[in-house]
Formats: C-alpha cells, sequence, structure tokens
C-alpha cells in the first residue's frame, strides 16, 4: 500500500517536471515559429545585402560587364583622393544642414509652441500644419518648380511686390538653387512640429502651475521648464534631421535636372546620396557606390554616436528611462 | 463697470491681455497656414486651367475663381502618349500587397515578443532596436546588389516581398501596445483551449486594431509616395508607379507636348496628392498619434 502511494507520488512529480518543461518549450518553439519572418527578412534583407556590399566596397563591380573583381582599398583611395564630387557632396550637404537644420529646429519648436496653446480651433490648425508631410516628395518638388519659376512664378511675383527689384533667380542661379530648395523643405516643418507638440504635451502641468505660484514669467517657464523637459525631443529630432539631410534625394534630383536629361542633377545639387545614386546608377559603378554607402554607413553611425556624446551634457531626461517605454 | 475700469487700466486687465495675445495667436496660425495651403491652392487652380489658358498670371491667381476645366483629370488618365491610369492601378497593387504584409508580419512577430517568453528574447529584440538606427539610404545600394542577384531588377518584388518580413520599427510599435493588455487574458484564452496562435488570432490581434491601422496608413502613406524604390528597381515605363510616372509625365509633357501644359502637369501632381489626404483627413488621429509616438520613444 504504501509502495503504491509512494509510486503514485513519484509518478506525478515525475510526470509533473516533463510537463512544465514541456509547456515553456512548446512555447519558445511557438515563438521562434511567430518571429520567423523577421529572422528570416534579418538575414536575407539586412545581412546579406550589408555583406554583399561590404564585399562589394572592395571589388569593381559594374552593373553591366564582367563579373566583381577585387581591387582592396582601390574604391575607397579613389573617393578620397580622385573622385572630384565626393568632397563636394559633403560639403553642400553640410551647408545644406547649416541652412535646413537649426531653422528647421527653431521653427519646428515655435509652432509646436503656438499649437499648444488651448484655442478654439487649433485642431484645425494642426491638420493644416501636417498636411505637407503625406504629401508626395514628387508633386512637392513640382509644385515649388513652378512657383519658384523665377519669371513668372508666385515666390517672385510676391518679392516684386514687396519692392524687390531683382530677385533671385533660384533654381537657375548657382548661388540660389540650394536655399530654394531648403524653402521648399522648410515649407514641411509642421511635421516635425507634431512631434515636439507630442513632448510639450507630456510636461506635467503642475510644474507651470507651481513656476506661477512662485511668480515666473511665461519666459522664464519657457527656459527652465518647457527647454529643459523637451531636449529629449530636440535631441532626437537633432540626430534624425542630421541624418535626413544626408538623405535628401527627391527634390535634389528633380528640381536639380529641371527640364535637362533625365535624373542627371547638376553639380550644384550633388548631395551626398544624389551622388551616390548618380556613381550607381548613371555610372553604373556599384563597387565605388558600395564603398560611398559604408562611408554612409560609418558616418552616421559617427554622429548618432557624437551627438549621442555631447548630449549627455544637456539632455535632460526625468528620472532616466522614463522616455524608454512611453506607451503608444 | 467704471468702477472697475478706474481700479485696473485696460492694459492690465487680465481678460484684455487675454484677447490680445489670443488675437496675436490666431495671426499667426493664419498666417502660417496659408503658407502651408495657398501652394496647394496654387495648384489646384492651375490644374483647372483650360488647354491655352495661362496659368502663370500676373498677379498669381491663388484660388480657382475663373476656370474649371474637370475634364483635365481624365485627359491625363487616358492621355495618348503616356495615359497615367495606369501607374495608378500600379501604385494601387503594390500599397495593397505592402498594407497585407505589413500588417500580418508585424502583428506576428510583435505578438511573439509582446506576449510569449522564449530564451534570446530580449538580445533579439534589442538587435531589432538597433537596426532602427540604420538609415534606410544607408541600405539602397546594399538592397540593390542583392534583388540584382536574385535576378529581381525590373520587376515589383523588390518593392513588395521584403513587407512580408517585417520592419524594426513597426515591430517595436506594435510590440509596445500589446504589451499594455492584461496577462490574465492570455491565461483565461488558454484555460479555454485556446493554442498561442488562437491567442493571438482571437484576442491580441482584434484589440490591436488602433497600433495595425498606424502601419496600414503609414505603410499606404509611404508605398504611394515612394520615388526611390521604384526608381531603382522598375525599367519598363508601363511598370512604373504614380510617383515616377508622375516625373516621367512631366518630362516627356515638357519636350513633346504642346507648349504649355502645366496645366495638365498640375491635374497629374494633384493626381497623386489628392487620394492620401482624403485618407490623412479621415485617419489622421492614426498618423498623427504614430508620429508622435515614435518622438518620444527618444
Amino acid at each position: 500500500m504504501a509502495d503504491i502511494q509512494q509510486l503514485s507520488v513519484r509518478a506525478t512529480t515525475i510526470e509533473k517536471e516533463p510537463k512544465k518543461m514541456h509547456l515553456a518549450r512548446r512555447e519558445a518553439i511557438a515563438a521562434y515559429l511567430f518571429i520567423s519572418p523577421w529572422i528570416v527578412g534579418f538575414v536575407l534583407f539586412l545581412l546579406a545585402p550589408v555583406a554583399i556590399s561590404l564585399y562589394a566596397s572592395f571589388t569593381r563591380w559594374t552593373l553591366i560587364g564582367p563579373p566583381p573583381r577585387w581591387v582592396g582599398f582601390e574604391n575607397f583611395e579613389q573617393i578620397f583622393t580622385r573622385d572630384r564630387y565626393f568632397w563636394s557632396s559633403i560639403r553642400i550637404t553640410l551647408e545644406f544642414i547649416l541652412l535646413t537644420l537649426p531653422p528647421g529646429l527653431i521653427l519646428g519648436l515655435s509652432l509646436a509652441l503656438l499649437l499648444n496653446q488651448k484655442v478654439r480651433g487649433i485642431r484645425l490648425f494642426r491638420t493644416i500644419f501636417y498636411i505637407p508631410a503625406v504629401v508626395s516628395g514628387v508633386a512637392v518638388s513640382i509644385l515649388w518648380l513652378n512657383l519658384l519659376n523665377s519669371e513668372v512664378g508666385a515666390v517672385n511675383q510676391i518679392l516684386r511686390s514687396l519692392g524687390v527689384v531683382d530677385p533671385p533667380n533660384w533654381l537657375n542661379s548657382t548661388q540660389w538653387v540650394r536655399p530654394a530648395v531648403a524653402i521648399m523643405s522648410l515649407w514641411g516643418v509642421g511635421g516635425t512640429a507634431v512631434i515636439y507638440l507630442a513632448g510639450l504635451q507630456n510636461i506635467p502641468i503642475h510644474l507651470y502651475e507651481a513656476a506661477e505660484i512662485d511668480g515666473a514669467s511665461s519666459w522664464q517657464a519657457f527656459w527652465k521648464i518647457t527647454l529643459p523637459l523637451i531636449s529629449p525631443t530636440l535631441f532626437f529630432m537633432l540626430i534624425t534631421g542630421l541624418i535626413a539631410s544626408f538623405q535628401v534625394f527627391t527634390p535634389a534630383l528633380i528640381l536639380g535636372t529641371g527640364t535637362g536629361g533625365f535624373f542627371s542633377p547638376s553639380p550644384e545639387l550633388r548631395f551626398y546620396l544624389v551622388h551616390l545614386y548618380t556613381v550607381a546608377f548613371r555610372e553604373g559603378k556599384l563597387g565605388t557606390a558600395s564603398a560611398l554607402a559604408w562611408i554612409f554607413i560609418i558616418l552616421s553611425g559617427i554622429v548618432t554616436l557624437g551627438v549621442y556624446y555631447i548630449s549627455e551634457k544637456w539632455v535632460y531626461y526625468e528620472e532616466s528611462g522614463v522616455n524608454n517605454d512611453t506607451k503608444t | 463697470m467704471t468702477q472697475k475700469l478706474s481700479a485696473v487700466p485696460l492694459w492690465q486687465d487680465r481678460r484684455f491681455r487675454g484677447a490680445i495675445f489670443n488675437f496675436f495667436i490666431y495671426a499667426i496660425l493664419i498666417a502660417v497656414g496659408a503658407i502651408i495651403l495657398l501652394p496647394l491652392s496654387w495648384m489646384l487652380t492651375a490644374a483647372l486651367r483650360g488647354e491655352g489658358e495661362t496659368v502663370f498670371t500676373v498677379p498669381t491667381s491663388w484660388f480657382p475663381t475663373e476656370s474649371f476645366h474637370f475634364e483635365n483629370f481624365a485627359r491625363i488618365l487616358t492621355y495618348e502618349s503616356y495615359p497615367l491610369w495606369r501607374p495608378t492601378l500600379n501604385t494601387l497593387f503594390l500599397v495593397t500587397l505592402n498594407v497585407i504584409g505589413t500588417v500580418l508580419s508585424n502583428s506576428l512577430i510583435a505578438f511573439a515578443f509582446a506576449r510569449l517568453r522564449f530564451p534570446g528574447r530580449d538580445l533579439l529584440f534589442r538587435i531589432i532596436v538597433f537596426t532602427m538606427l540604420l538609415p534606410g539610404a544607408a541600405l539602397l545600394i546594399p538592397s540593390f546588389l542583392l534583388f540584382n542577384q536574385l535576378g529581381w531588377y525590373g520587376t515589383y518584388y523588390p518593392l513588395w516581398v521584403p513587407a512580408f518580413f517585417g520592419n524594426a520599427w513597426s515591430i517595436f510599435i506594435t510590440r509596445q501596445y500589446m504589451r499594455s493588455f492584461p496577462r490574465d487574458l492570455d491565461d483565461a484564452a488558454r484555460i479555454d483551449g485556446c493554442g498561442y496562435f488562437g491567442i493571438y488570432r482571437h484576442i491580441i490581434l482584434p484589440m490591436s486594431k488602433p497600433v495595425l491601422t498606424v502601419l496600414a496608413v503609414f505603410t499606404i502613406v509611404g508605398v504611394w509616395n515612394d520615388f526611390t524604390g521604384p526608381l531603382i528597381y522598375l525599367s519598363n515605363s508601363d511598370q512604373f508607379t504614380l510617383a515616377i510616372a508622375l516625373d516621367y509625365f512631366r518630362r516627356s509633357a515638357f519636350s513633346t507636348m504642346s507648349v504649355n501644359t502645366t496645366n495638365l502637369v498640375m491635374a497629374a501632381s494633384l493626381l497623386s496628392v489628392l487620394p492620401i489626404l482624403i485618407l490623412y483627413f479621415f485617419l489622421q488621429e492614426y498618423l498623427i498619434g504614430g508620429i508622435a509616438s515614435v518622438g518620444l520613444k527618444g
């Protein structure tokens, strides 16, 4: 009897243990089945291309023609020493960043502050401000191509009526073509305002109430409360803005080609990505283009880390981690 | 009344100052709103101009007041040398496949990361977050090399197949959303005899509709407006999507059509802008909410 009891006890423990393990294993197997598309995609569409392009950057690899041939560091050497467009594309891109990023950050935050006012009909304005962010870049570029027409375009008509005797030639001027693209991209700055707005609305109201009780002016409240608490968002926008500026492409390709050849950009608008595209698909040098892509990957990594390092000094995180887990 | 006025000068009265403040707020709001809307209104005005009419009037006409040639839209859709109905259908085809792929794959993947326990989960998720930092343009040439090797150049495959394999950003926001539901739901479903797929299909998926709508709307807008992808992978003008067809149309309009075809080019631009605008007006909460959550994750 006792034996049987003992036996049954042992039987249940034996049975229970594997069942529990079995359950955890079943859950793991199920989970891996669920995420299998990502694993396949990660290997196939991310690791594989990155590996191929790393290899390609050390080869002479052409769009059409002989199979790739190993050339060592020749592509990089060529880019850094003999490619006359490489340095100019970096310079043009940096200049464009200076032209668009500071005004973009300031305008975006100002619009967000404006949208944060509790006045009637504010949602309608939010809807309007965000429109440029959803419309096609090609259509917008073609639209501005017409608005910026130096003789009959609307922009210069406005300038003339304001008394500007000799308004810029915009797209036909080597000097004004980049400011023209900058104006176009600043037209879409309302898209970023929405992100700042979410940051502003996350600031607890009691901080402002406390400041008001202490007799702080709204100007002081902005510098002491709003700006520090919005700094993580500003920092995020700075990084994404920097990296986005290196990816200016559609407007440059459409405004820059004007009515000339099919997708052959003018030198003034040969931004980094435009240069990369031209090398790859107009000149068919995929090896060199891969090297350019890798330079870009490394550069954006450095920029992200660098800005991150600098930001430690001035970005204020209310209890570290509070921003990492915001529920959607 | 008089007593109050004598007690507090008008410029110090709280209500008066509030009214002045509001006046300035509205003035700036309207000015910015006008800067955004007027170019689009000009696009419409130009698109409705008749043949031979000048689009560039002096002074600029910002609003359609005299010409209403709505037949321009029919004309560009069936234009002899390059009808735009075909690119429109091509774009819709790609949008549909991408939406299906995105919603399906990311909901499955995010479900596992949000609701299941498995070895390596946190490490894999960290990899996903890390890949979010990789700028899209960096993969332009690498992906081209791969798809070219696969013989996918000149086909639609590079433009929709990857959508079925998840995307870091989409996995991230979907997982965050799915994590917010109480754990008891899964346990209750399991007691009722649901398997893991059953929990996904019958409990989590229906509850995740808002976040999946965000994914769908972003996919629609992104694919509809995508210029770079189709530009690189499509070779035949029969395959073109609206974004590149629009530029193609503009260039051929300039070289082969009659002297002034800006009205038709603007009608074509409007064709590519209008469906997205309509979608935006109806689903803006999802779009703006989604954008905002990206910013907050910091």
